[in-house]
């Protein structure tokens, strides 16, 4: 009885996987939110990248080849276990075609391992680590916004040449920080500079205060932060009040724009830094930023643009390829140049990642600030190829 | 008492947990089914030895680090692997074990509580549990190098083959001569030590077995889940495994089983979604309603209701 | 960056000084806790989520009823205490009379409705609080900088745990405490109502955490898991002193501040874990704790 009844599920579950749908699978398309949604990154991506990628739906006209487009989110806490866990359900019982979101690179590598083996693109929208296109790259890996390379290269490199050669680093303790630390030390070594300390910190620490002793005591004259969200925030906090910001200047590695509003304009005024898109850059970016905000309320970070860019090629390739099969439309989405507010002279490599213009930013004091979303004044546009890695040989998909 | 105790309605059961996973998502199934061994394991100590360990998530996440790991970088097989994975928290246990039984009540929970909290801070430090980002991509290999467990559906057999075994082990464990003597001290130790029993040693034995157990649960939910991280080990895990056994009702066979049943169901059915805050709430109200009112949980509750009414 | 046998006597003192800080927290919750095992026998394992709303009341004062600081530092701890009171009132005492292990897990429970509560009603990420005016800025110590406010904290918390103490040690008020923690049926022969003092001993512990939220609140950000996070450690805090001994609690809280702070210059990895290290050593050699009475 029991082997009766083990073999015939078996022979029927196979049954179901085995079938190969052409054209919607499900007859729709169905897209899943990942994100922290009310943690240390809740204002970077979280509730916003779910209302970019619905915007991006109904900008698109909520169906694909007379299918419906449907969006799912969930929160993943931040965890790994969490957010793998969520994937693989989505995938197996859910039905859902691809995934985007994606902030935490811990979280993002542990979905990766997911929709990779399930052959489901995953559009990142807000993590940073390079392992998505490196170490780690798969052929249904999208990487669309930023990762650590460009923002080393953008931000870290003319620090260097500027004279700032004494370097210590305060770094959140997982995948994306000591990615981030990492190559900005070869960053630093590289133009003749040194690191002469660092500390790792756990994610969501809310007192710095020992950290940042620290890194007074180590004499550096340039202190990186390589974190993001609240962490940036509350490590910025603390080195103003125990004066560190007066003795080394503070760079923040990773800065969304949530960040920057989230602080007294005097704590980060003229902080240099590197962004893949800012609100206020030209009508393009004013005039979908503006509408984000009357849907979402708040100003657009860079990882919501990406997540609505993405959304959109995503969108447009399985239009263009008739299917909403993860080879087919990965296919057709790195043979399309992606072109509109977010991506400038972009190409979407091979190897997952979509190199485009990244902007070396400052930002501006009070009384610069024409309104509230005008924080970054443009100091150079870096051209992609210029700050992202070059494609890595065992990563290029083109090549069978 | 008596009915659980029926030939007939353990077929029903077993009957019932062979076709469920036609009906409902089988990665959730073996997520109850990993916890409701864990909850039983801790059971025996809790329920049958009377002594609250809160560090048992140290055991859990031993066994699926050292499995995960094993099966990541050795190449072995997955019943190699969860072997492997149960010995080492078994030593685990014996180490914390050796430690910890002199002490009482509130003490060894304390203790073990410390213990944990160490064991938190190896897997956090140590290379080989890749810290925040945890073991991804654990491969589940195939079970004796033949059957494939990539498939949700074998993977849930198997997990069900273990989870039984496990279940049984304790079940015989605490049916035996050794198990009697366990509820002796249980109910009086002063009582036990003058009939002339090594309690320590039986504390200590106890343990282990309780240790050994957890390691099993926590090696194949890392194969469930192909992922083992520090949520495992953290001490929000060693409370979790608290309220399983008291919902589902301490000191009964079945009562780990329900208990992680509701649990994780409650925890699938709000997790995501906009319901996703009330998960806290909820778990805090049963557990304070369980503690007034229900002490015996619901098995223990319904086990009463039977006795009472037929 | 001079040092004197390999050691950075700058930053050793800088983090020394950040440990007493985190130590005048520990004080303040362990001897919250301390008093409430003393005399009733049980682990409020909701002291935390009470800290935790005493930091969010004073954020809530601020933000909505214009309370500053200094009120909500008048204000918040008998509002805790309060809450503590109907928590014990209402839901310990039924139980009181169970094994002590029942009275940790609903307390237990209770803390994650609390924490549950205001995650829904406030989401996971920290709300910022400012520093009142007057306590704003720095004092150049030589060997660093050390922000006025955290200063106070020091001060006020030495000032009200050694008040407490000498409170429970020196007046008839702490004697018929102490009387209780002793022999509760005896001291209520000498017709002391003793439910009524075990109440108010109960809301004086959970206010002293109310009490500790409010300092926290400007240098933490206030947050639904803040308190979650120190509990465990303030757990340990006193069990390493000795359960029930309130100079113990202070002294360890303390003193298990500066330890962290100690590693955090030595091996800052193990920061976090340090006390617990210690836990164990000390329950190991002497299981009642470092200032307790064997049972």
């Amino acid at each position: 009885m029991k082997k009766v009844l083990l073999a015939s599920a078996i022979a029927l579950s196979l049954a179901l996987t085995n079938a190969q749908a052409e054209g919607i699978s499900d007859d729709k398309v169905k897209i899943g939110v990942l994100a922290d949604m009310g943690g240390t990154y809740a204002d970077v991506c979280g509730k916003g990248c779910v209302a970019a990628v619905e915007m991006a739906v109904a900008d698109f006209g909520g169906k694909v080849l007379d299918k419906t487009i449907e969006v799912v989110s969930a929160d993943d806490q931040n965890k790994p276990d969490v957010g793998s866990a969520i994937v693989r359900e989505w995938l197996d019982k859910d039905k859902v075609d691809a995934v985007g979101g994606i902030v935490a690179s811990s979280v993002g590598l542990a979905a990766a391992k997911v929709t990779n083996e399930a052959k489901k693109p995953l559009l990142i929208s807000t993590a940073g680590s390079t392992a998505f296109t490196t170490k780690q790259c798969s052929p249904y890996n999208a990487h669309w916004t930023y990762d650590v390379v460009a923002l080393a290269n953008g931000t870290v490199k003319p620090l260097v040449a500027a004279g700032k050669k004494k370097w210590f680093f305060i770094t959140a303790d997982y995948e994306f920080g000591h990615a981030l630390e990492k190559v900005s030390t070869g960053v630093i070594e590289k133009n003749g500079g040194q690191v002469v300390g660092s500390v790792k910190v756990p994610l969501g620490t809310t007192d710095y205060s020992s950290y940042i002793l620290q890194a007074q005591s180590s004499g550096a004259d340039a202190v990186a932060l390589a974190n993001a969200g609240k962490d940036f925030v509350n490590s910025l906090k603390g080195a103003s009040e125990f004066g560190l910001s007066k003795q080394a200047t503070m760079v923040g590695l990773l800065v969304f724009s949530s960040d920057v509003q989230a602080l007294d304009p005097a704590l980060i005024a003229d902080m240099r830094l590197t962004t893949g898109f800012y609100s206020e850059m030209d009508d393009k970016t004013k005039e979908w930023s503006k509408r984000f905000k009357e849907k979402f309320g708040k100003t657009p970070t860079m990882g919501q643009a990406g997540a609505y860019s993405s959304t959109m090629a995503y969108l447009n390739a399985v239009k263009e390829a008739g299917t909403d099969e993860g080879e087919a439309v990965m296919a057709k989405m790195k043979a399309t140049k992606p072109d509109d507010f977010f991506a400038r002279n972009a190409e979407f490599r091979a190897d997952g990642r979509m190199v485009h213009d990244m902007y070396q930013v400052r930002v501006k004091k009070a009384d610069e600030r024409a309104n509230e979303d005008d924080i970054f004044a443009l100091e150079q546009t870096l051209a992609g190829n210029d700050v992202y890695l070059p494609m890595d040989d065992a990563c290029n998909f083109s090549k069978k | 008492m008596e009915m659980l105790k029926s030939n007939k309605f353990n077929i029903v059961l077993l009957a019932l947990a062979l076709v469920i996973p036609l009906a409902v998502y089988p990665v959730f199934l073996m997520k109850v089914l990993c916890f409701g061994l864990f909850a039983a394991a801790f059971n025996l100590m809790l329920g049958f030895v009377g002594m609250l360990s809160f560090g048992h998530a140290a055991f859990l996440a031993m066994g699926g680090y050292v499995t995960g790991y094993l099966m990541s970088n050795a190449g072995l097989t997955p019943e190699i692997g969860i072997l492997c994975g149960t010995f080492a928290s078994a030593v685990l246990g014996y180490l914390f074990g050796n430690l910890s039984v002199k002490r009482e009540g509130i003490y060894f929970a304390m203790v073990t509580l410390a213990l944990s909290q160490l064991l938190f801070f190896f897997f956090l430090q140590a290379p080989f549990t890749e810290g925040e980002n945890g073991l991804q991509g654990i491969p589940r290999g195939h079970l004796f190098g033949l059957i494939d467990l990539n498939h949700n559906l074998s993977m849930y057999y198997f997990v069900l083959a273990v989870f039984l075994l496990g279940f049984w082990l304790i079940y015989r464990t605490i049916h035996s001569p050794f198990g009697q003597v366990l509820k002796a001290i249980r109910e009086n130790e002063p009582r036990a030590i003058s009939l002339g029993y090594n309690v320590r040693q039986y504390k200590l034995m106890a343990f282990v077995i309780s240790a050994a157990l957890s390691g099993l649960a926590g090696s194949t939910k890392a194969l469930v889940f192909q992922l083992e991280s520090l949520t495992d080990a953290h001490w929000h895990m060693s409370g979790e495994v608290v309220l399983m056994t008291l919902v589902g009702g301490m000191g009964t066979i079945f009562g780990p089983l329900v208990g992680a049943a509701v649990v994780v169901g409650i925890e699938n059915f709000f997790s995501g979604g906009e319901l996703g805050t009330y998960i806290h709430i909820i778990m805090g109200l049963i557990f304070i309603v369980c503690v007034l009112a229900f002490r015996s949980g619901i098995v223990g509750e319904f086990n009463k209701f039977v006795k009472n009414n037929f | 960056m001079d040092t004197v046998f390999g050691i950075n006597p700058v930053a050793l003192f800088g983090q020394l000084l950040v440990g007493l800080i985190n130590g005048s927290f520990y004080a303040l919750l362990s001897l919250g806790l301390a008093i409430i095992f003393g005399l009733l026998r049980i682990i409020n394992f909701a002291q935390g989520a009470l800290y935790m709303m005493g930091a969010f009341f004073a954020w809530l004062g601020l933000e909505y009823l214009g309370i500053n600081y200094w009120w909500a530092l008048l204000i918040v701890p008998p509002v805790v205490g309060l809450i503590g009171i109907l928590i014990e009132r209402f839901l310990i005492r039924p139980i009181a009379h169970e094994d002590h292990l029942y009275s940790l897990l609903l307390t237990f429970g209770v803390a994650l409705v609390l924490q549950g509560v205001f995650n829904h009603l406030f989401g996971s990420s920290g709300k910022p609080y400012s520093i009142p005016e007057s306590l704003q800025g720095v004092v150049n110590l030589g060997f660093m900088y050390l922000p006025i406010y955290r200063g106070w904290i020091i001060v006020i918390s030495l000032l009200v745990c050694f008040g407490t103490w000498w409170a429970i040690e020196k007046t008839k008020l702490g004697a018929y405490l102490r009387a209780g923690t002793e022999n509760a049926r005896l001291l209520q022969a000498f017709g002391i109502n003793v439910p009524l003092m075990v109440t108010l001993t109960f809301g004086f512990g959970v206010a002293l955490a109310g009490l500790a939220g409010v300092l926290a609140a400007p240098i933490y950000s206030v947050s639904p898991d803040m308190g979650a996070n120190i509990l465990i450690v303030v757990f340990a805090i006193v069990v390493i002193g000795g359960m029930g001994s309130i100079g113990g609690a202070i002294l360890t809280g303390i003193g298990m501040g500066v330890i962290e702070g100690l590693t955090k210059y030595f091996y800052p990895e193990a920061s976090n874990t340090i006390i617990f290290m210690v836990m164990v050593v000390v329950l190991l050699i002497k299981p009642a704790g470092l200032f307790g009475k064997e049972a």
